[in-house]
């Protein structure tokens, strides 16, 4: 076995939490964090069947002001901001001329600016690409070292923050969010999340971790609440088929590859990637990221490749055995004849093939977001 | 983290047990912990010779995929055919129910070559400095 040690990285506001609850920590895009607490999947399993709490401020927090801050983004990223409502936000990718994937992300529209947030392993990339591009009228700053970002998922995710976040933020739907006191303190309150579950998304500065961290682990604990490592984060998002950048999308591959066409706003006006996204969406890709299932008790991993009929016709972007199927399954791109339901494929998994079959996503049905 | 004194250990944190003549093969506590929930484990087949520092499988975990070493070189007399219906037992009972291999060695002396529970528990303490 070959396991390796962790050397000097970036803490996030929660770090001695952690410490403290006995957490495995990892390098996560350069940040110490939490891979587990106790167990992938007993962590899992709680956010399916009851409520967990994960720290996710290693991301990126940019705001955007200026008149021309909507006008901008959306010539930046493929879905359309310029239709956001105050309180709405928005997921994208954000894509390069070719249509590339720079990074996916979420923006969110407030009364008088957007925020952008980013993944952890792209925030200097993603901002050095936004503030080559950013005209002068708009205003980007990286908030990222002043935010404090915790995830409430889980069917009894409302029932923990009830009393605790006003009440109009209970009643929020999908993809919406408010301003407002959290445990006493002022933050953002916002209805979404990486797991398939109900949920909710808290931003607030780092000084008042404490209060929010504590005032969640009292709160949850009569709702069952567990804490949660990145372990079971990626267990919870590749059952739903959600993207993890670096793995399912990348520089080289593009929305409509990678299934995201309801992202990709053609109609909205010129964005970066749109010429190659309009040819691609006419003549159709070459490629497409698709979703399997395995009969076996091995798992897929990323880079494995694929084949059919002895023939390489892709590669494995993720893998993992799904603890609420109690399978394995993954994701991966295969060429477009091959995308369809219940196409027989080969994974060479060193001298060994599995037998994996292309399955509609989500593979996991029966989560509690609302939508 | 403590770990049993009759068991020799391998900077992989694979434990090897001597026991009438045959060498009884599994991965530590420690081991178990770093990977998390274990799903799988590929076994070799009864008969094959192992050759020491080696890789003779592999324990494949939620997240994670390592190979296991073998601690000492000799023939596969017994594998933990258990595992297949219950890969979990690795976590539960590592130095138990959790066991993969029974090996015949080789040469049986090579068995001091490995570390003793003592300096393995320093070699993982390395690993946290």
């Amino acid at each position: 076995m070959c396991l390796e040690p962790s050397t000097a990285l970036k803490r996030t506001p929660f770090h001695e939490f952690h410490r403290a609850a006995g957490a495995k920590l990892v390098d996560f895009a350069g940040f110490e964090m939490p891979v587990r607490y106790t167990g992938d999947v007993r962590e899992h399993q709680a956010v399916r069947n009851a409520v967990g709490l994960f720290d996710i401020s290693h991301m990126g927090e940019f705001e955007v002001r200026g008149a021309e801050s909507a006008a901008w983004l959306d010539h930046m990223v493929t879905n359309h901001v310029g239709a956001l409502a105050v309180g709405q936000a928005l997921y994208s990718p954000m894509c390069r001329p070719d249509a590339g994937i720079v990074d996916d992300l979420l923006v969110y529209r407030y009364a008088d600016h957007h925020m952008v947030v980013v993944n952890a392993a792209n925030l200097a990339k993603d901002f050095a690409w936004l503030a080559e591009h950013k005209p002068a009228g708009v205003t980007l700053t990286d908030r990222s070292d002043d935010t404090a970002l915790l995830a409430v998922q889980g069917p009894k995710a409302a029932d923990v923050l009830r009393g605790h976040i006003p009440l109009a933020a209970l009643e929020l739907g999908y993809y919406r969010f408010t301003t407002g006191e959290l445990f006493g303190i002022p933050g953002t309150i916002s209805r979404t999340g990486y797991t398939g579950e109900d949920g909710f998304e808290l931003y607030f500065e780092p000084k008042h971790a404490a209060t929010v961290w504590n005032g969640l682990v009292a709160a949850g604990k009569p709702h069952g609440l567990e804490l949660i490592g990145l372990g079971a984060r990626d267990t919870l998002r590749l059952e739903m088929g959600y993207m993890l950048y670096g793995n399912d999308i990348d520089d080289t591959t593009t929305p409509l590859e990678a299934g995201l066409g309801w992202t990709v706003k053609l109609a909205k006006g010129e964005f970066h990637g749109r010429d190659v996204l309009q040819r691609q969406k006419a003549e159709g890709v070459k490629r497409k990221l698709v979703g399997f299932q395995l009969d076996g008790r091995r798992a897929p991993r990323h880079a494995m490749s694929i084949s059919s009929a002895g023939r390489a016709v892709g590669a494995v972007t993720s893998g993992t055995h799904s603890p609420s199927l109690e399978r394995p399954l993954g994701m991966g791109y295969v060429e477009t004849a091959l995308a369809a339901n219940g196409t027989a494929l080969d994974i060479e998994a060193g001298s060994t093939k599995l037998a994996a079959r292309v399955t509609a996503r989500p593979f996991y049905t029966r989560g509690s977001h609302r939508s | 983290m403590t770990f049993p004194d009759e068991l020799r250990y391998t900077t992989e944190h694979e434990w090897a047990r001597e026991q009438g003549g045959l060498v009884t093969v599994g991965i530590t506590g420690y081991a178990t912990e770093q990977l998390g929930d274990v799903v799988f484990v590929e076994l070799p087949a009864v008969g094959r010779k192992l050759e020491a520092g080696k890789p003779f499988g592999v324990v494949e975990a939620v997240k994670t995929v390592s190979d296991l070493y073998a601690p000492i070189a000799g023939e596969v007399v017994e594998v933990n055919a258990m595992l297949g219906d219950d890969p979990a037992a690795v976590n539960r009972e590592p130095y138990g129910t959790g066991w993969m291999v029974r090996i015949k060695p080789s040469d049986p002396a090579s068995m001091a070559k490995l570390l003793s529970s003592a300096d393995y528990a320093k070699h993982v303490e390395g690993a946290h400095a």
